[in-house]
């Protein structure tokens, strides 16, 4: 963003040929100075939310203010998420790959004084080893990045994302010259069956194959092919694709323009989440760069190749997802899902043959084109090749968003990249496949996380969320939590899902108050079976999953609520209760001041009490009490 | 010509003919509640469903939608689609205790009202769309729609406002089999 | 914003009538008004060639779109896995009873609109609660009742 050529606002800017693509990133290339600093400001979500564009911004002040010679200044860029977001506003130094974390605007003097000046690192931003208390310099040290492998997420955190120039001195748009100007669509098509990639949206459909589909009932038919992402990523605790169209947009243009060209198309649309501002904006800014520099529209680089894409938002409805649902709803409809006996592939948007991928299938395929299909087949298991994109949330030490190859362990991911559970907390289980997949216990953790292993342990790949959870997570509760969000983002339009689950969560209900009995878990379970096989789409589908993997690794849990009634992790309302410890409480009356109900009681400097009839265990004197005195069982 | 079978009987359809079709001409009774034989298919009561074998594998489908194909082996009892169909009309059966419809259904599949059943409605609406569908492709306007969705869906006129498009006909009512539509008609109306 | 024949216009006139713009032209509807005003939606379906029957099936069926005014300033909470797991639903119970509405609902003075959204894509900072544009990242009740005070008094 900082140097903007003046080739890209003037409006014939056009890439007439491959070869003045080729010229155009000779030149781009020649004006950097590979050793020049450049100073990278995270600018996604998480690292806005935290006050980024205030560092950025006081970052560039401060260097302006320094008054350093011109060989020195460094380049200030914003880039999209580096994935550790739990630890930002981040600022890496390029290329030595010094990291600083959590900086604040007023941190920023300190660095240009101390790193750009006197050349050291501020030692106090570093990051420091949860275990030794070492510092770590470089980025490329760190725990959390140096066990993961990041291909597809390689340019993020290097790039800026709305700068085409950014992209093209990446090597951006190569694989797109490569298949144009070297390959048949068919060859490309082959290449991407090799390659064996699966989708990466949650049903893990091999990728070259629904291709080939689609293209061969493309040719049947006069008219037109559509190309779609899906970039809906309604999982909740799921935000890789959102990094993916944040960070690297053009990635994602470029598979889609690969793909179009292989299955012969002309026609697409990115279906994008309202909730994702950012994404929406960023993608919005690449397809107009791409368009003007001749690699989107009509007669794409001077080859007769014409694609050209559209962006529709999403309205806040999960079910909008499913591919038929998407379909209809930028058909300008309700996002109903309908019956699926005929294929997409066969009779999609429209009535036409239509591939969907999703955002992160597309950005795998220029790195398919680019390295070879028997390069991306070494990197994975036996049925589910490349890396995967997983977000990593919940009970965590290091919260955030990593690539890994498929095949790596829960345990591995969790322990080694994640930094284990917070001290004081046990591992409990992890939550993997969106609100459709399954509870993992720890008793199963050197499980390998690929498609196959996963289906067999009850779970799901879904769309890479990993939610890990703590002794202070209850299954019971957990179970719930899904069967309601899924309730909520039903569509309504079958009885087994809209009814059915309605039913599984009033049983749920009476369970995490203590009452139930075991035969309603065997009800519970033949439910279960008839809200599967009845439902119409995959929502319906899959929705007793979350029940059924707890029941098979919690069973001890439901039974404690039933037989015992007890919450063991003392999460479900009406089985808990708040208490005062004396020992501990010295009478700060924070707790007193917050109470909603005024259920707390107590002089200044004395031990409080809680009067449990008047307790509505909304949990706030929990949250505020400094000395641990809340108690809660 | 595609022949297949159905409860072990060879059967014949046409090119295009659902599973329901074929079963009907043969006399084989399969329950539906969200079809009719004048309007397009919708899919949304999943009474309907057979076990369809296509020789790879078993799958539970709806017969009022499925595509007849050569050679496959449609069940329309077995323990899997029971289980369905039962589950259904419990379901059914606890929103709308009244309707003789369902009654009937619960009656033939032995389902008696659990202890979920609800209170104070007796002709519950179970959205199986026939009066969206007839309002549309028979009588040709769109008055009624859904609106909504999940627990929250309903038959609804645009702002629960009378319609200006309704021709007052009734043929919804006439074709509801729920008698819920005797309601909702009221509204649409005006 | 009352409905101005201009406002609308402007939105009209940047789709062909067709029926695949409905949702668009309801979005810029809803961004422009802060709502869907009947007399929008009517508009709208007439201009692309729908039923307005169409247009409400569309209008109730997404979350995103609201047939009532919004309030001045849209609280969301999230209740993502990641901040369920993090206390999400004591703070969207703590801010019902300190607004005094219901989520779904606007306060009666028009100030807040209160919402639960799933998942905002933030979940490294669960619990996460958006604030009209800006996200109040690792918050808590007490943290977001200081910060609506503030709000308030803008
Ligand atoms: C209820 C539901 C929600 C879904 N949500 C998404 C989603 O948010 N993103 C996505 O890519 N796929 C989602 N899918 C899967 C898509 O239907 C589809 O399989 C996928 O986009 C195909 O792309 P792929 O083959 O590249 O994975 C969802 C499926 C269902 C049933
Ligand atoms: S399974 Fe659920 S979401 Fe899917 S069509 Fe049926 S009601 Fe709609
Ligand atoms: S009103 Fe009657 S016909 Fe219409 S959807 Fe409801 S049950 Fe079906
Ligand atoms: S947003 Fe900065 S690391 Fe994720
Ligand atoms: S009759 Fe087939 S789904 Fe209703
Ligand atoms: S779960 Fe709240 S931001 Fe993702």
């Amino acid at each position: 963003m900082v140097q903007v050529s003046t080739a890209l606002k003037s409006n014939d800017f056009r890439l007439a040929t491959p070869a003045a693509l080729a010229a155009y990133r000779e030149s781009i290339l020649a004006e950097r100075d590979p050793n020049r600093t450049i100073i990278i400001v995270c600018h996604g979500t998480g690292c806005r939310a935290n006050n980024s564009p205030k560092v950025a911004d006081a970052l560039r002040r401060a260097v302006a203010a320094a008054g350093l010679n011109a060989q020195v200044i460094p380049e200030i860029k914003d880039t999209g998420c580096h994935g550790f977001c739990s630890r930002g506003p981040l600022v890496v130094f390029q290329p030595s790959g010094l990291f600083y974390q959590k900086v604040q605007p007023e941190d920023v003097e300190e660095i240009v004084q101390k790193t750009l000046i006197e050349g050291t690192p501020v030692e106090r931003l570093l990051y420091a080893d949860p275990e030794t208390g070492e510092h770590v310099v470089h980025d490329r040290d760190i725990p959390f990045y140096k066990y993961q492998q990041r291909l597809v997420l390689s340019n993020i955190g290097k790039i800026d994302p709305v700068d085409l120039r950014d992209t093209i001195a990446a090597g951006g748009y190569q694989s797109l010259v490569k298949v144009l100007t070297s390959m048949t669509p068919d060859e490309v098509i082959t290449m991407v069956e090799d390659s064996g990639l699966r989708g990466r949206g949650g049903g893990g459909f091999l990728t070259g194959r629904k291709w080939r589909m689609t293209a061969e009932h493309g040719r049947e038919t006069p008219g037109p092919v559509y190309i779609l992402a899906n970039g809906d990523e309604g999982d909740p605790g799921a935000f890789m694709d959102r990094t993916l169209m944040e960070g690297d947009p053009h990635a994602v243009l470029e598979g889609m323009l690969i793909g179009a060209y292989a299955i012969g198309s002309s026609e697409g649309y990115i279906y994008v989440r309202a909730e994702y501002p950012l994404a929406v904006k960023t993608l919005r800014q690449a397809i107009l760069s791409a368009r003007e520099a001749g690699l989107l529209g009509e007669n794409i680089l001077g080859t007769g190749f014409s694609f050209d894409l559209k962006l529709n938002l999403g309205g806040g409805a999960f079910v909008c997802g499913e591919s038929t649902a998407l379909m209809a709803s930028i058909e300008g409809k309700p996002g109903e899902p309908r019956a699926k006996y005929i294929h997409t592939v066969e009779k999609g948007l429209w009535g036409r043959p239509s591939n969907l991928n999703n955002v992160e299938t597309w950005a795998n395929v220029p790195l398919i084109i680019a390295k070879g299909a028997d390069w991306y087949r070494d990197i994975g298991t036996e049925g589910s090749k490349g890396t995967k994109i997983f977000s990593l949330v919940g009970q965590v030490k290091n919260v955030g968003l990593v690539e890994v190859p498929m095949g790596v362990t829960i345990k591995d991911l969790v322990l080694r990249i994640g930094g284990g559970v917070p001290e004081g907390r046990e591992f409990k289980a992890i939550q993997i496949g969106g609100p459709s997949g399954g509870c993992i216990p720890q008793a199963h953790w050197d499980l390998p996380i690929d498609f196959d292993s996963l289906w067999d342990a009850g779970a799901m790949m879904g769309s890479g969320g990993m939610i890990v959870m703590d002794n202070s997570t209850c299954m019971v509760d957990v179970a719930k939590y899904f069967l309601e969000f899924l309730i909520d983002e039903s569509c309504g339009k079958c009885i087994p899902c809209r009814l059915g689950l309605q039913r599984m969560r009033e049983v749920l209900k009476e369970f995490s108050a203590g009452r139930g009995s075991l035969e309603d878990l065997e009800e519970l379970d033949s439910l279960a079976r008839a809200i599967k096989d009845g439902s119409l789409c995959a929502l319906g589908g899959s929705a007793p999953n979350p029940v059924l993997a707890t029941l098979r690794y919690f069973r001890d849990e439901y039974e404690a609520h039933i037989l015992h009634h007890k919450c063991p992790a003392a999460v479900c309302k009406e089985l808990i209760t708040y208490a005062i410890n004396p020992e501990l409480c010295n009478g700060c009356t924070a707790c007193a001041r917050e109470c909603p109900q005024g259920a707390i009681t107590g002089t200044k400097k004395e031990p409080h009490a809680l009067n449990a009839s008047l307790c509505i265990k909304c949990g706030i004197c929990f949250e505020v009490c400094k000395f641990g005195a809340v108690t809660v069982a | 010509m595609i022949t297949f079978s159905i409860n072990g009987k060879e059967v014949q359809g046409q090119e295009g003919w659902t599973i329901l079709e074929v079963a009907r001409w043969h006399g084989i009774e399969i329950p539906t509640l969200c079809h009719h034989g004048a309007l397009e298919p919708y899919g949304a009561c999943r009474l309907c469903v057979v076990e369809v074998n296509d020789g790879k594998r078993s799958r539970v489908v709806i017969s009022c939608m499925y595509p007849i194909r050569t050679g496959i082996n449609v069940q329309t009892d077995t323990p899997r689609v029971l289980n369905v169909r039962r589950w259904i009309v419990q379901l059914l059966l606890d929103e709308s205790p009244e309707s003789p419809k369902i009654r009937e259904l619960a009656q033939t599949l032995g389902v008696t009202p659990s202890r979920f059943q609800k209170k104070g409605v007796d002709f519950a609406c179970h959205l199986c769309g026939l009066c969206v569908r007839v309002c549309q492709e028979v009588v040709g306007v769109q008055a009624l729609s859904f609106s909504n969705r999940g627990l929250r869906k309903e038959i609804s006129s645009p702002f629960h406002t009378a319609s200006k498009e309704c021709l007052g006909c009734g043929t919804c009512i006439y074709i509801c089999p729920t008698g819920a539509m005797e309601q909702v008609f009221l509204r649409v109306h005006g | 914003m009352s409905v101005t024949f201009s406002a609308l216009e402007n939105i009209l006139e940047r789709y062909p009538p067709s029926s695949e713009h409905l949702i668009s032209a309801l979005q810029d509807v809803q961004a422009k008004f802060n709502y869907i005003p009947p007399a929008a939606m009517t508009a709208v379906c007439e201009h692309l060639g729908v039923p307005v029957s169409r247009g409400w099936a569309v209008a109730t069926f997404y979350k995103s779109f609201s047939l009532e005014p919004k309030g001045v300033h849209e609280i969301k909470v999230c209740l993502g896995t990641a901040c369920h797991l993090k206390g999400g639903a004591r703070l969207v119970e703590s801010l019902e009873r300190e607004l005094k509405v219901e989520r779904g609902h606007t306060t009666r003075d028009l100030r807040f609109s209160l919402d639960t959204v799933n998942c905002v894509g933030a979940c490294a900072l669960a619990p996460v609660v958006v604030v009209d544009e800006g996200y109040q990242a690792n918050t808590n009740s007490r943290r977001l009742k200081k910060f609506l005070k503030n709000v308030t008094k803008e």
